[in-house]
């Protein structure tokens, strides 16, 4: 992260600076974790009491209805 | 890590605001065809807000638990908003593994080419192969099978995403001209013999009203458009004033 300021060479003739890689194994604990989560999240939206349900009932699926439909998802 | 955090903050902000976007489709293009869908599946006695004789009570029941006003209103944003949000927030992951890993794109151009790569793999493929159906359309019993086929066909259109990255790399030295439109064919070949390969569904009821189908299926691919362009260029302007300031500022307190 501090080598994005000592990678800028003063002859480059952009105004921006060359990209720099961000390290894998900075990247991938956020990953694990906060994708996990957004994949729950999506799984809710998506497919939850539809295919399968984690609560019974239908509430969540009626609530979020249109959506599941509009997004493209498989839905009754 | 502050950087990855920054930019993960920076891709749920600009999924809300493709999520806006995403709604505003929907209101105005989308839920016309669902309510005119809702109506003829009513009228002919479908099987889930209608009155059908063998699931009468059930249908009473669910439309007794969230009114169509809300499920047109506060139901639709609420689910397009954690939808936005939660791609917003993968899109920022995927973009931190991509940037500055593809020759010298820089963060606005890498973020653009990821979101019409993504835009085509996760959304495109499986659509043309399992479109979305509005209300009405598709048999309750088989939600389980048609989940299941539409999410392997995700995953296949991702695998074939990553045949054509493998493509595009080795063609690199060839320059770009070589390189993108063969990962591009690579990619529509893959795609291509995994949707050959995988068992079609046919469940629309005969007689269907074909034009209400094809502006649902439409309305439907313009949400879904809205969102990943709105995502992409959005995010792109936000990563780019994170990782590019310019150089009258002072380029490394962005990062502190």
């Amino acid at each position: 992260m501090s080598s994005i300021s000592a990678t800028q060479s003063p002859s480059t003739p952009v105004d921006r600076p060359t990209p720099v890689a961000i390290p894998v194994r900075a990247v991938l604990p956020w990953a694990f974790f906060l994708g996990l989560l957004a994949l729950i999240a999506l799984y809710f939206v998506g497919a939850e009491q539809g295919a399968t349900s984690v609560f019974s009932g239908a509430t969540l699926h009626e609530f979020v209805h249109d959506g599941r439909h509009l997004l493209g998802f498989p839905c009754h | 890590m502050d950087v990855v955090r920054n930019l993960l903050v920076r891709g749920m902000l600009a999924g809300l605001v493709a999520g806006l976007a995403a709604l505003i489709v929907a209101s105005v293009f989308g839920e016309p065809q669902v309510r005119d869908a809702i109506a003829l599946e009513e009228a002919s006695g479908g099987h889930s807000h209608g009155a059908e004789p063998a699931g009468a009570a059930h249908a009473e029941e669910e439309d007794e638990l969230v009114s169509r006003g809300v499920q047109s209103t506060i139901g639709l944003a609420t689910g397009v908003g954690v939808y936005g949000v939660a791609v917003g927030g993968i899109f920022a992951l995927a973009f931190a593994f991509v940037y500055g890993r593809v020759g010298q794109a820089h963060a606005r151009a890498t973020s653009g080419v990821l979101g019409l790569a993504a835009f085509a793999a996760v959304i495109l493929v499986p659509f043309l192969k399992y479109p979305g159906n509005p209300p009405g359309v598709g048999d309750g019993e088989t939600i389980g099978r048609r989940t299941s086929l539409w999410l392997a066909m995700l995953l296949l259109s991702l695998a074939a995403a990553g045949v054509a990255l493998i493509v595009g790399r080795a063609l690199a030295p060839h320059g770009a001209w070589t390189a993108v439109p063969a990962a591009g064919l690579a990619f529509v070949v893959a795609a291509g013999v995994a949707m050959w390969a995988m068992p079609g569904v046919d469940e629309i009821p005969a007689g269907y009203s074909a034009d209400l189908l094809w502006k649902f299926r439409l309305a439907s691919l313009g949400v879904q458009a809205a969102l990943w362009s709105t995502l992409a260029l959005v995010f792109g302007a936000l990563a780019e004033r994170l990782l590019e300031p310019r150089r009258a500022q002072t380029p490394s307190n962005a990062l502190a």
